[in-house]
Parts: C-alpha cells; structure tokens; sequence
C-alpha cells in the first residue's frame, strides 16, 4: 500500500495538478452555491475541459476538485438561504439554517467546512484501506436488500418528528412517495399520472420540489413577518471559532458518521443522500434529551451529521466505480464517462493495469479536501456577508434563484409555474405544522425504491423475496420498529397526560 | 377544525382520487404481455393509496397533545392573527413569480429579470431606484453571462423578434 501511495504521490503533486485542484475547487464553490446546479451537472460542464487535458491523472484530480467544492458550495447555500441545491445537503438544513438565523452563521460555514474536510478525509483513507475487500460486499446487496434499506431510510423520519408527530411525517413522506409516481411507471415506462401533458412526463424535477418545500416557505414568511428576519443578529458573523466544548462534543459525531457515511455510500444506489440522512437520525437518537430537542433548532451536532456522512459517502461511492466499474451515483456515473472516455477502464483490473491513476485518485481527494479547507476558511466571513444584505433586496434576489434553480434543470417555464403551485401548498402545509422534510426523502427515494422494488417482486414473481432473504427481512423489521417506536412513546405520553399512570 | 385536520381531509380526499386511478383507470391501457407481469405500473400507486388512506385518518382522527406551556416558536406564525401580517405582499410577490414564468420566454431573460428584482423589491417598500436599477442590471447580466457564456446553457437574453 505505502509503494501505492508514493506513486500515487509522484503523479499527483506536481506543481500543474496543485492548480488544477486550487481551481476545480473555486469554480465548484462558486457555482455550487446556485442552487440548482449540483455537483452532477457541474462536473457534466467541466468535462469537455477534463477530456481536452488529455492526461487522467490531472482530469481526475481537477474534477475530484470540483466535485468536493460542489458540495460545499451546496452545503452554503443550505445553511445560508435554506436553499439545498442537491439531495445530500438537504439535511445540512435542518440544523445549518437555524444557526444562521440566530446569527452563527460563520460558525455553521465553519463546522460545515470541517465536518465535510474529516467526513471527505477519512473516507479517502477508508477508501485506500476496504477498497479491494469491499467491493465483494456491495456485490451481496440485491434489489430485495436495496428496496428493504431504502423502506429504512424512509423510516429515519421518525427521528426528524418530535412526540405526537409521527403520523403527520408518514403522510408526508408518502405524499412525497406518490408525487414520485408522476411520470413514468418503473420497468415498463407507460406514462402514468401525466394527464396527457408532455411537461409531466418526465415527472416532477426534484430542484423544483426542493425549491418549493424549502426556499419558497422561508422567503415568503420573512415577507409576511419581517420581525423574523431581524430576530437573527446576522451582524455578528466574526464569531466563527468554535469553543473547546463544542469541538469536544462532534468530534465523536464526526469520527461515527465518517465510518458510517463511508459504508452507506459503498452501496451503490445508497449514495451521499441516504447517508446524510441516516446520520442525521442515528445521531439525533444517539444525543441525550437536552441535545435532541435542540436538533432542528441549530444543533451543531445536527449540522456536523450529515455533513460528515455525505463526505464520507461521496468518497465511499469511489469504491464501486473503482473496483468494479459500477457507478452508484449520478456524479460517479459521470465521472465514469469522463475515464472512459480518458481511455482508462475502471474495474477489478484497474489496480492491476493502472495502478498510477488508482492511487491518484485517492490522492486528489486528499488533496481537494485540504485546498477546500485552506481555500474556504478565510472566505467564510465574505460569504456569510450574503446574510447583511438588506432584506428588500435579499427576498427578491432569493425568489429569483428559486426560479432560476428549477428553470436550468429542465428549460422549461411551465416548471416555474408548478414551482409556485408548490410552494403554496408548502407554505400551507408549514402553517398547519406539517414536517416538510420527509415529503422531499419520500419524493427522493421514492423512485429508486420502486424500482428496486420492481427488479425483487419479478425475480421472486411475487412478495416471496421478503421471506427468502433473510436480510431483507431484517431491514424490514427494523424499519417498522423504527415507525412504531416513537408512535408508541407518544401513545404512552397521551395516557400520561390522561392520568393514567406507567403499568395500569 | 384545525387547519391540520382539514389537511388530512384533503389528504385523504386526494389518495382517494388517486387510488381511484390507480384502481381502476390506469391498467385499462395495460399490453396484454406486461399483464403477465406480477408487477403492474399500478402496483406501486395502488399501494400508496392504501397506506396513505390510513395514514391519513390516524392524523385525522389521533387526539392531539395538550400543549404544556406552549412554547412560541421564534419568528413563527400565529395564525390567528394572520391579518397583522403582510400577506398581501406575500401574495402579490407569488403573482409576479407567476407573471415572471409567462414573460421569461416572450421577454426575454434580461428584460424579466431585471423586471422581476426592480418591482419585487419595489413590492418590499425599497425607494431607492438610482441603487436598485443597477444592481438589478448588473445581477441579470453578469447571471446571464455566468449561465450562458460560461456553463452553455441557453438563455434567450432578449425577446425573440431581436434574437
């Protein structure tokens, strides 16, 4: 391993391929703060550049730059403007958001760049580590195993609903769910739901739903309260360090959801989304009741959670395109094109064949990690400045990058439309105090789940795969207790409340 | 009825239209050779509309908490008091999204945004033009600069007839 490293070392670190990481890094930052425009669709643009240099190794480490910039400039825009731009920094939101709005906005810049530099850190040194062993793990996971593991994902709402809350997050997950069964049917790709209109067919955009649920809400309660926008002191963001205390409580927070983060993300499908999501819930059960009820409200566990585990997930996601050449998202899915394209051919040769740009890999991930950090910790200050901004300017230029996001995924003005139709029925639904969160996972993972649960039902020509794999059974045991748990804490709170005592 | 159950209401109303579909109008369109699948494009929906029917009359129907000490969330809003708020702005800043959505192609983008920021703050009681004119120019073009030029996603800056 340490021969692999140093040649590794020789290939990447010449003074060339440092620029190329400096300026992936900025140019992902920059442009991943748009909503809209993921690390997907940046790294899809920055191909054509990549392909032109010719050499793989520089490619590679000038997308691997991008890319980790991509996703903290995401994660900006989610604490910033409550704005995700991409499903795995939604989570970052929960918590990211709060804290800015009660004027930490440097400190949650700050813990995010952290989180993400160990979550991304440690999971290159997993990566070098559990490559070759675990890519024989992923292969044991089928359809039935992936249908069960997301039916667990959607269960992690749960941890996202206070007491008495439950019922209310399952209705939204599953009006998520059926939102995601516009379009096109699974397998078969009958239209379904479209009402004859070509714009539907492709079903909802996802920018489009996140926008809604998210941005709009919050921009259209700051116009009806502006009280609420003063609540915040976002003058003070100088106060960006973080105590001893608090570097003490998320350490442990970052060391779990690195490991965990990192497994979920080997899983091909799983992906960063999934992992930021679970870690948010793992972590939220895992905190003593005084840190639960600040989850949500600007927990700095919460926001360290899920960026911690989409970094490690992001890095995970290399193993199988690596090893195996299976790509186990959109973005390493790209990222394949572009190696392929390079003439390099991921796959269980590839550390055989070239072993050069396997360990250059992992090496540009080290060091995108560590330019993003230097890069970005001195700019958190400027880019946390975007909250001082007055809010009759503020509010107008929100809407207009909500419009923007949903409109560049799609070229399409009847998605604006839809766009505000949502955002209606979001901010009627945030009045009745309705969780929106889970209705965005339903949506999410509600396509990936039909399918998969698609591919089981017809290899086992029926609902027998749940009995004949015994691990998808369990995942789907723990996914019910994960719902029927709390229901019944609250049940019991509701009897409390009535006089009844514990044991009558 | 709290505004909550009256959501679940509609909830509930909504799964039923869509089962109904699921049900009964979406397989009519089925190719006899995907009927021999044990998997419909229908299977899935009709699903969901089960479990949401139910999900939907548990919230309908579960007593809620008696809130202790209720406790006013920070910047929250009260809707019993809806009226101190302003909902109109509210409510015409959603009318120019709209407005913005049907002028984008026929305008163009430069011309709507730039429209779209200058009457949206305008909505938000800013005054001062000699500041907001620029700002909004120079944010719609260097955006479009951004979109177009850089990344190559078309954007028609101006309306069709000059462009």
């Amino acid at each position: 391993m340490l021969e692999g490293l140093m040649l590794g070392l020789t290939a990447a670190v010449t003074p060339f391929n440092l620029m190329m990481v400096v300026a992936g890094c900025v140019i992902g930052t920059l442009i991943g703060m748009l909503p809209g425009l993921g690390p997907m669709s940046i790294i899809a643009i920055m191909i054509p550049v990549a392909i032109g240099m010719g050499d793989p190794t520089a490619a590679l480490i000038l997308l691997s730059g991008v890319y980790y910039g991509a996703i903290f400039g995401g994660s900006t825009s989610s604490i910033l403007l409550n704005a995700p731009g991409v499903a795995g920094t939604v989570a970052s939101a929960f918590d990211g958001y709060p804290m800015a709005r009660k004027g930490q906005a440097g400190k949650a810049l700050t813990i995010a760049a952290i989180a993400s530099f160990a979550g991304g850190t440690i999971g290159a040194i997993l990566l070098m580590i559990f490559a070759p062993a675990l890519s024989s793990v992923a292969l044991l996971f089928h359809s039935a195993e992936y249908f069960a593991l997301m039916v667990v994902g959607l269960s992690a709402i749960a941890a996202f609903a206070g007491t008495g809350q439950v019922a209310k997050a399952l209705m939204m997950t599953l009006l998520g769910l059926i939102l995601g069964t516009f379009g096109e049917g699974a397998l078969s790709n009958t239209p379904r739901f479209t009402f004859g209109m070509m714009e539907l067919q492709a079903g909802f955009s996802f920018i489009t739903l996140a926008m809604a649920m998210f941005a709009l809400p919050e921009a259209l309660f700051l116009v009806m309260n502006p009280s609420r926008a003063t609540q915040g002191d976002s003058g003070k963001i100088d106060n960006m360090r973080i105590t001893r205390a608090e570097a003490r409580s998320i350490a442990p927070v970052i060391g779990r959801q690195s490991l965990q983060g990192f497994f979920i993300g080997v899983l091909p499908g799983a992906g960063a989304t999934i992992a930021s999501f679970l870690g948010y819930a793992v972590e939220r059960n895992l905190a003593t009741k005084e840190e639960q009820a600040e989850f949500g409200h600007g927990s700095i566990k919460g926001l360290a959670a899920p960026e911690t585990a989409n970094n490690a997930a992001c890095t995970g996601s290399f193993v199988p395109l690596l090893t195996l050449g299976i790509p186990g998202s959109g973005t390493t899915a790209i990222l394949l094109g572009a190696l392929l394209a390079l003439n390099v051919t991921p796959g269980p040769r590839l550390m055989i064949d070239e072993p050069d740009v396997f360990w250059a890999v992992i090496i540009s991930m080290y060091i995108g990690n560590l330019v993003l950090l230097i890069l970005n910790l001195p700019l958190i200050p400027y880019i946390a400045k975007i909250l001082t901004i007055p809010r009759t300017y503020l509010i107008p230029f929100i809407l207009f990058f909500t419009l923007m996001g949903s409109y560049l995924g799609q070229n399409n003005a009847t998605e604006l439309l839809i766009l505000v139709g949502f955002g209606v029925v979001a901010t009627i639904l945030r009045f009745a105090d309705y969780p929106l969160a889970p209705l965005l996972i339903g949506f999410i993972l509600g396509t990936m789940l039909e399918n998969n649960f698609a591919r089981a039902m017809q290899l086992y020509r029926g609902f027998d795969f749940i009995w004949e794999r015994p691990m998808t059974l369990g995942l789907l045991v723990l996914a019910a207790a994960l719902v029927f748990l709390p229901s019944y804490r609250s049940f019991r709170a509701r009897k409390r409340a009535e006089g009844v005592a514990d044991g009558d | 009825m709290a505004l909550d159950r009256w959501i679940a209401l509609a909830f509930i109303a909504f799964c039923c239209v869509y089962g109904y579909a699921a049900f009964f109008t979406m397989d009519q369109s089925l190719p006899p050779i995907l009927r021999r699948n044990p998997i419909w494009p229908s299977t899935f929906p009709k699903i969901l509309a089960v479990l949401g029917i139910i999900v939907g009359l548990v919230v309908l129907f579960t007593p809620t908490l008696p809130k202790d000490g209720a406790k006013p969330k920070d910047g929250a809003i009260d809707l019993t008091r809806l009226g101190d708020y302003h909902v109109g702005q509210a409510l015409t800043l959603l009318a120019l999204m709209v407005v913005y959505a049907l002028t984008l192609r026929p305008l163009g983008f430069l011309g709507s945004t730039v429209g779209f920021l200058v009457i949206g703050a305008l909505i938000l009681g800013e005054r001062k033009l000699h500041v907001l004119i620029p700002v909004a120019i120079i944010a719609a073009g260097s955006i479009w600069y951004l979109v177009q030029e850089v990344l190559g996603i078309f954007l028609r800056p101006l309306p069709g007839v000059w462009s």
